[in-house]
């Protein structure tokens, strides 16, 4: 056998003990079922990512350089930050703005769709030989789950890249609703009560030929537990936070009717019932051409979305508890092509960070308004991520032995100390 | 005037013209949607009339002629592991379990009930060695091995529009193995082909690796290290290793070899008197020259050729033992869900001693035997570890069914990949084999319903043996999801449906879902437990064909490998 490092510390059971931990921890009530219902400083900790899928232009969000070169034809507007604008498409998140800080200075060495979103995503740089988790993953693996029935890490909306668990395990990978708000699919039973029982009696009934003799290794893959949980989850009362049924036309409303708004609804709702990662995708930022109609198509969506989910998660004291990303995998290039568009840009562009106990009101970094010099002060994504695991309560510098024979470490960067309140 | 009237004929002329293309227009719309939907009609009852319950495939008859070749070499690694196993082998499995095995492997999904029926029509004892050479005829094992090795070989990523055709690279691949090529000439090719990779799709593996508009050496030189010699060296590329013996000037050495490989309006090419540079900030210029250089082997290295000819060269070469043994643990990994040594991209160094454990026996034997990878193939189906039973007797608890795991003495448990499981709630869904031969109604429907299910259920990816776990949202949509509703719904072309109607008493019905689901009868205690559930809660042949359907798509033994 081989004389690697896994296999002198890791027999096949034990690493697939250690996958499974988190299907363990799902089951697992470590926590009072009132814990949900916790509010402030005592509540347990949430991530919400509002994930721009394309990239979004810098300049036509949180950096605008109106009257330059590169600034193009928008306008920039007044914000609650002092001295900031923002883009004039983005009245409402305007208001707001004071809840985040904004950091403007945002670099990396990936300006491909697919590269980017894992750098953004994982806070390392694609490697061939090991897959690093998403934020969300180690979020809902590095927290304990309470008395949750649902799964604790969601994604919401139709990304084209999944967030997954990577060496931490499928199961750490988030659970995907495509179409947030509307019916859950998977959640029922194709066939009457009386007959799934009787189908899961049979099943039960069934396969204990097959276990004969194999219950050892079966057992150690969880798959019964499994299937527990999903029956369990099937039933849940915690299922509610999926449905908006009962929301008041004016939340919907003002959250938007569309996927996205929905899906920051159904965020709150998860996050109230006691989810730990949810991440809302809104595609369509990719914009070569035409960039300037696209973009603000964008802001007609994201604005009001974001801005209502704000003030969602403030009027129910939710926002000191949950961490609030806006983030796309790059920005955009400062100048402005033949189609009118702009093309892919890792060299400084823009992200939204807020609540969860991080400081507010802040800007931090500076791009060039000419669009030549390197940004000013200038941030990686690991420190974003390092910031946000403090903040979190987990440990950045932890190390897991991954399933490569190697410790990597949660986190590769250091917290921004300018992200912390003094 | 001319003019005019010449004009006006014109005119006239083209509104004739364009009323009888109306008219055609016209006529074809009534016509075509009459045409295509008789058609349709016609085709699906013909396709209904061809789902009967019987054989229809004929089943080989010739036994191959190198089976004894097979059988000897297959001994050989049978006794390579000596003395180190301290417990007995487990019993031979049944030639239905073996099959189920050897289609998984193979196909992706569980053979069909007419392949069922026409392997049990053979009466020769070799049969599992009959049907594996008549399985390595068909296009499907083209595909799918395709597939799966070619996840290893270019990746997983989408790669750069244009420049990369993942779709011309496993056709090619497909090709390549059904046609039963050399492995080493499979390999050469991919590592130095020129010209454009749509017509050249063996240079797919080049391109793969454009990053921007460049192709990325360094992503090459770690991948052709991982694919074709079972070697991580990939950490090298910025500091030497930390454990094993590869240091930063081996990596650098190695990409130098891709480095002057570019895209040009030709295609791929190699540029000339190329010297290769990488950044180095302590180099004056903040550049450093770096020359060719392989880790091991150099007289390996042939003296003519292109530099990707010499490093093709050096790769497959003989002495170069790393090579032959990354593809058969690689091949043995497919072919069991678990590899010899694990991880497949990270071997230990060949042992001193040759043919001293079972993965250098067998590395020795495919050699000798021109690097057939369907004399691979079919020696590991020779062998006792792939005939075995998956559970051994002094194997129930946790200590000693990883003593009997490691020492090989049963066949391994494995969960199966995502494409296989909805390959064979596919495949079960019909009692004829799904393959290129299938109505183009079934061929869509399969398309699409593995395209979703696997958008659903998650894949793994480029991690080919990696351990997994099954998880709660692929619980669901195995319970609850629309998939295994429709597969599972007894309708006039499912099987479902056609062992409901077709089957002569229920004991048939509940054999013929149980061949069509798991590749096995049903036991007799299994039979006694329907039957009793039936006189408790009378149904219909179609609802306890449904309920059926449904539970075996739920039990462990569908989604293992066994």
């Amino acid at each position: 056998m081989s004389d690697s490092l896994i296999n002198c510390c890791w027999n096949r059971r034990e690493l697939l003990q250690l996958l499974t931990t988190g299907v363990v921890a799902f089951s697992a009530s470590q926590l009072s079922a009132r814990a949900a219902e916790d509010r402030g400083p005592q509540r347990g900790k949430s991530l919400i990512t509002l994930w721009l899928a394309g990239g979004p232009s810098q300049l036509e969000t949180w950096d605008p350089h109106p009257g330059t070169r590169i600034g193009g034809p928008i306008k920039a507007i007044d914000t609650s930050i002092q001295g900031t604008q923002i883009c004039e498409w983005y009245p409402q998140t305007a208001e707001i703005l004071n809840s985040f800080c904004v950091i403007r200075s945002i670099v990396s060495k990936e300006g491909d769709h697919e590269r980017g979103t894992y750098v953004v995503r994982t806070g390392y740089r694609p490697e061939p030989t090991v897959v690093h988790p998403s934020l969300g993953s180690i979020v809902y693996h590095e927290l304990p789950q309470g008395s949750l029935e649902i799964p604790g890490h969601v994604s919401l909306g139709d990304g084209q890249f999944a967030t997954r668990g990577g060496y931490l395990g499928e199961e750490s990978t988030a659970f995907r609703v495509f179409d947030p708000g509307r019916n859950l699919t998977n959640l029922e039973a194709p066939v009457d009560h009386e007959r799934h029982q009787r189908r899961l009696e049979t099943l039960g009934q069934l396969s204990q030929g097959f276990l004969n003799g194999r219950r050892y290794p079966i057992a150690s893959s969880l798959h019964q537990k499994t299937i527990d949980s999903a029956l369990k989850m099937m039933t849940s009362e915690q299922l509610k936070a999926f449905s908006i049924s009962d929301e008041p036309a004016a939340v919907l409303a003002a959250y938007g009717n569309h996927s996205f708004g929905r899906g920051c609804l159904v965020a709150r709702r998860l996050i109230e019932t006691g989810v730990r990662a949810v991440d809302v995708t809104l595609n369509g930022f990719d914009t070569h051409a035409n960039n300037f109609g696209l973009s603000q198509g964008r802001a007609e969506i994201l604005d009001p979305a974001l801005a209502t989910l704000v003030t969602d998660l403030k009027s129910r004291d939710l926002w000191d508890s949950t961490v609030v990303l806006v983030c796309g995998e790059f920005g955009r290039t400062p100048q402005i092509n033949p189609l009118d568009g702009r093309d892919h840009w890792p060299h400084g562009f823009s992200i939204l960070l807020g609540g969860g106990g991080l400081a507010s009101g802040r800007v931090i970094g500076a791009t060039d308004p000419e669009g030549v010099k390197s940004p000013e002060n200038p941030v990686e994504i690991p420190q974003i991520m390092a910031s946000i695991l403090q903040v979190l309560g987990i440990d950045f510098q932890k190390e897991i032995f991954t399933p490569i024979g190697r410790p990597i470490r949660l986190t590769s960067g250091q917290p921004l100390a300018a992200l912390f309140k003094a | 005037m001319s003019g005019k009237v010449s004009m006006n004929t014109s005119t006239i002329g083209t509104s004739t013209k364009r009323a009888e293309r109306w008219q055609l227009a016209g006529a074809l719309k009534l016509v075509l949607p009459l045409f295509l939907t008789t058609a349709g009609v016609i085709s699906l009852f013909a396709f209904m009339a061809q789902m009967g319950l019987e054989a229809d495939g004929q089943p080989p008859t010739n036994l191959p002629p190198d089976l004894q070749n097979w059988k000897i070499s297959a001994a050989a690694v049978d006794q390579s592991w000596g003395t180190s196993k301290t417990l007995s082998q487990a019993e031979r499995a049944d030639d239905l379990t073996i099959l189920r095995r050897l289609h998984l492997a193979l196909v992706g999904t569980v053979p069909s009930l007419e392949e069922i029926r026409a392997f049990e029509a053979m009466e020769s004892q070799d049969r599992i060695a009959q049907w594996t050479n008549h399985l390595l005829m068909d296009p499907r094992v083209g595909d799918y091995l395709a597939q799966r090795l070619g996840k290893v070989f270019v990746g997983i990523e989408e790669g750069q529009f244009i420049v990369f055709r993942r779709d011309r690279f496993n056709q090619w691949l497909s090709r390549e193995i059904l046609d039963n090529r050399p492995y080493d000439k499979i390999v050469q090719q991919m590592i130095s082909e020129k010209g454009l990779w749509t017509g050249r799709p063996a240079g797919n593996f080049i391109t793969a690796a454009v990053t921007g508009e460049e192709v990325d050496e360094n992503k090459l030189a770690g991948r052709s290290a991982r694919a074709f010699l079972g070697q991580r060296m990939d950490c090298a590329q910025c500091h030497d290793h930390f454990f094993a013996q590869w240091k930063q000037h081996d990596f650098e050495g190695l990409a130098a070899f891709f480095a002057p490989v570019r895209i040009s309006a030709v295609g791929l090419e190699d540029q000339k008197d190329f010297q290769y540079q990488v950044d180095d900030s302590k180099a004056e210029d903040g550049k450093r020259k770096v020359d060719l250089r392989v880790p091991f082997g150099e007289e390996w290295l042939p003296a003519h050729g292109t530099e990707r000819h010499k490093l093709a060269q050096w790769i497959t070469h003989e002495e170069n033992r790393r090579f032959d043994r990354a593809i058969v643990n690689r091949m043995w990994g497919l072919m069991f869900g678990k590899p010899l040594v694990e991880p497949v991209d990270d071997l230990p160094d060949p042992p001193v001693e040759r043919q001293s454990d079972p993965l250098d026996v067998l590395a020795d034997e495919f050699r000798t035997h021109g690097r057939s990878l369907h004399w691979l193939i079919q020696v590991i189906v020779q062998t006792q570890a792939f005939q075995q039973e998956s559970r051994h007797p002094s194997a129930e608890n946790g200590e000693k069914f990883d003593v009997a795991s490691e020492n090989w003495v049963m066949y391994p448990l494995t969960r199966l990949r995502p494409e296989q499981i909805i390959g064979n709630m596919l495949q079960a869904w019909s009692l004829q084999t799904i393959d290129q031969n299938s109505h183009v109604f079934v061929r869509l429907f399969r398309l699409f319903r593995e395209r979703d299910f696997l958008k659903e259920y998650g894949d793994t990816g480029e991690e080919e043996l990696a351990l997994f776990t099954g998880t709660i949202p692929q619980a669901l949509l195995r319970m609850n999801g629309e998939f295994s509703r429709q597969l599972s719904e007894a309708t006039p072309l499912s099987a479902a449906g056609r062992l409901a109607n077709l089957s002569n008493d229920r004991e048939e019905l509940v054999t013929g879902v149980f061949l069509a689901c798991l590749t096995r009868r049903p036991t007799a205690e299994e039979l006694q437990l329907i039957e009793a559930m039936c006189q408790t809660h009378p149904v219909s042949n179609a609802t306890l064909a449904e309920d059926l359907y449904w539970t075996l798509f739920n039990s462990p033994e569908f989604s293992w490998n066994h």
